[in-house]
């Protein structure tokens, strides 16, 4: 494989990431607030099958975007009412509409099965796209993979740098020291729940008008990819630009076995299109086993010099989640 | 003491009524979104459920057939009202239905070229689904219980895995002779088969197997002191632990149930409906019997009638891409919609009672103050406590220490 093809290859790999990154970092804005939207993989099968049905019959593709938007933050609110304002678990409301979502998105979508829709064209930047290298990979592609660049940056400066963005995570680490400061923390969740759920609803149409194009029902591969985002979010450890890495890193794994395939001959299809699954998992494992009470008494155990390396490397990889994430705020 | 004792009896008997009034409410609320669902569709609504009724219940061997789909989902619910007991989402149950079905294969793959009797296989492949069903469930509960893995992705996880297990063994080592199809591996001898009631695809045995799970989870989780510790393991995992109630080991035996009995409906439809190998042998009913766990609020009592009406929709809506040219995903839109209703209803009866006690506390009139002064029960708790607070007194007084 020569130089272009492998640079062309991996700002593939950035475009095809763009929906994952979007979403993950929807999710991440919610879960900062302390509130799990569990929907995310109906809700993206939702707005993608929802965009492209509007796309195709208005024939406008900005319409489809804000349809696909408009479809997330509608689930999210579902999700906040039914967890914030009734109480009920946020597992029990989001484990329900994704199931929901998904069997609607089936169920809509039968007809337009198969149709051919607009497609989000390529704007190479003027000037930007004549850097050697980094033109060809970052400056040449289409505006929602711009949008998630730009999202990256933002996010992280927006959460860890901003006053809005203290408010935020002091409603998901300390909602009881947010509301003795005036926060107004049933407010701040429902707002950022519904903002992440348009951000996790532009995850559709990216896919069903750009990097998947078209509606073909149960076989869009879509199924799945929300569970991934979910699973990315906390990998992440709740930080965009973390996130955004974990979510390319899983692009660059997918085109990998995409273009190794060939010689890969002895491993059947069906493994290695589950191979994110099992993946998810270890990733998991790896981020968390670090709290693990058995973990310490293991580490407690080893040698000097190795128990210093490997409790350093667990640190690294350990996260914590938001204190308060899925836990409902009362101040009766 | 009988008088006072009717009207709290009535008043009781009132709030059953208004309970039993709002989940009828949340019941007809679903069919109306179901309903809407449907005119965007450009369907019409009444002659859908019509058809899906029709469908159903219309003949013997389609009522058969409900009862046919009613086993598995049972099996299913049967073993997540045991995890939701212990406070786990054992979302997992798919696969663990996937993955018992593929132990039961290969048990009966293995012996049914054997000399022994095709009873004694079969058990033993029903016995085999169990062992598969408990072990994949388990897997989840030690990602859980020492790598720290959420249930939810660990069991998410491990569906796909078992999927494309099984996949892979019927296009591979498994396939049918010539060459591996979706339409699984090649079917096993006859007499490999549970006994079915003649004319129609129904097995008593796996329908009285079914049955006596239920039971058994019922009487598990109402009427033994394990049930009760798994109860108490969900309530309040910190204070079961401080009683003495070995946590985590109750969390694997509710993933080893549950996963067990999960295991047992896959080798039921391995053994009893499909008598081989299928990719979706699992057909959804782990995720159905999830859903069925949140309707009944996870009271064990009520598994047993609305798995019946979710396997009558299942059934029912699979003719209607033929006769209405509609998906047959509706039945899930229906099931969907009926328990997201069913919980916000549940929540808006929760908020409502909540406020109604607010608002019964704040009409007990204000005790005398000093005029001008704010009423104590207006300022902040905290206010005028000295800080840090004081060490309580424990002082005895001398008069009493002589």
């Amino acid at each position: 494989m020569d130089g272009t093809t492998l640079l062309v290859g991996l700002a593939g790999v950035l475009t095809s990431s763009a929906p994952i990154v979007v979403a993950t970092i929807g999710e991440t804005f919610a879960e900062r607030a302390g509130v799990i939207n569990l929907s995310v993989n109906g809700t993206i099968l939702l707005s993608a099958m929802g965009s492209f049905v509007v796309a195709v019959t208005t024939g406008s593709i900005v319409l489809g975007f804000v349809a696909g938007a408009f479809i997330g933050a509608v689930v999210a609110a579902l999700v906040a009412f039914g967890s914030i304002t009734l109480r009920q678990s946020q597992v029990a409301v989001g484990f329900v509409l994704t199931l929901f979502c998904r069997d609607l998105a089936y169920f809509l979508g039968n007809p337009f099965m198969g149709d051919q829709g607009p497609l989000l064209s390529v704007h190479p930047i003027p000037l930007l796209e004549k850097i050697p290298i980094l033109g060809t990979l970052l400056f040449e592609h289409d505006v929602m993979t711009y949008f998630s660049f730009v999202l990256i940056l933002v996010a992280w400066w927006w959460i860890f740098r901003t006053r809005p963005g203290l408010t935020l995570r002091a409603v998901g680490e300390r909602p009881e020291a947010a509301f003795a400061r005036g926060t107004r923390v049933n407010l701040v969740r429902y707002l950022y729940t519904i903002v992440g759920g348009g951000l996790v609803g532009l995850a559709g149409p990216m896919f069903s008008l750009s990097v998947k194009a078209g509606w073909k029902g149960t076989i869009s591969g879509l199924d799945g990819l929300g569970w991934i985002v979910l699973a990315i979010v906390i990998f992440g450890a709740w930080n965009p630009v973390r996130a955004a890495f974990g979510a390319y890193l899983f692009g660059l794994l997918q085109w990998l076995s995409v273009v190794l395939q060939p010689s890969l001959k002895g491993i059947p299809s069906q493994v290695l299109q589950v191979a994110p699954f099992p993946l998810m998992i270890l990733t998991l494992l790896l981020v968390n086993i670090g709290n693990a009470e058995w973990v310490d008494r293991v580490l407690a155990s080893l040698p000097e010099p190795s128990r210093r390396v490997v409790a350093r490397i667990f640190r690294a990889l350990r996260v914590a989640q938001p204190r308060s994430l899925g836990v409902p705020f009362e101040h009766d | 003491m009988a008088d006072s004792k009717t009207p709290s009896r009535l008043r009781i008997s009132r709030q059953l009524w208004i309970n039993i009034g709002l989940q009828v409410g949340a019941v007809i609320l679903a069919f109306l979104v179901t309903s809407v669902v449907l005119l965007v569709a450009g369907a019409p609504p009444f002659q859908a459920y019509w058809e899906i009724a029709k469908g159903a219940v219309g003949s013997l061997s389609s009522f058969s057939n409900v009862l046919v789909a009613w086993v598995p989902l049972l099996l299913a619910a049967a073993g997540v009202l045991v995890t939701f007991a212990a406070g786990l989402w054992n979302i997992g149950v798919e696969g663990q239905i996937v993955s018992g079905a593929l132990l039961t294969t290969w048990v009966l793959r293995a012996l049914q070229d054997t000399s022994l009797s095709p009873a004694l296989i079969i058990i033993l492949g029903l016995i085999a689904g169990v062992v598969g069903g408990a072990l994949w469930a388990t897997l989840a509960g030690v990602l859980k219980t020492f790598g720290g893995v959420n249930e939810i992705f660990g069991g998410l996880g491990l569906n796909y895995v078992a999927t494309a297990l099984t996949l892979w063994l019927i296009f591979g080592p498994w396939k049918r002779p010539g060459i591996g199809s979706m339409s699984g591996t090649e079917p096993f001898p006859d007499q490999l088969a549970l006994p079915t009631v003649a004319g129609l695809r129904l097995s008593l045995w796996s329908l009285g197997l079914a049955i006596v799970a239920i039971i058994a989870v019922y009487v598990l989780l109402e009427r033994t002191h394990a049930g009760l510790r798994l109860k108490a393991v969900g309530l309040n995992r910190r204070a079961a632990f401080l009683l003495g109630v070995p946590t985590w080991q109750y969390g694997l035996l509710a993933f080893f149930i549950c996963g067990g009995l999960a295991g047992l409906a896959g080798a039921v439809q391995v053994t009893g409906v499909y008598h081989r190998l299928i990719p979706s042998i699992s057909s959804g009913y782990g995720f159905l019997g999830l859903m069925i766990g949140m309707l009944i609020l996870y009271r064990a009592i009520w598994v047993a009638p609305v798995a019946l009406f979710f396997a009558a929709l299942n059934i029912g809506s699979i003719q209607l891409p033929i006769v209405l040219k509609l998906d047959s995903t509706l039945s899930g839109v229906i099931q969907g919609a009926l328990v997201l209703l069913v919980l916000l209803v549940e929540g808006a009866r929760q908020r409502y009672l909540r406020r109604a006690r607010l608002r019964a506390m704040t009409v007990v009139p204000l005790p005398a103050s000093a005029p001008g002064s704010p009423h104590p029960d207006l300022l902040p708790p905290a206010l005028g406590a000295p800080f840090p607070p004081e060490a309580p007194h424990t002082d005895i007084p001398p008069s009493e220490a002589s």
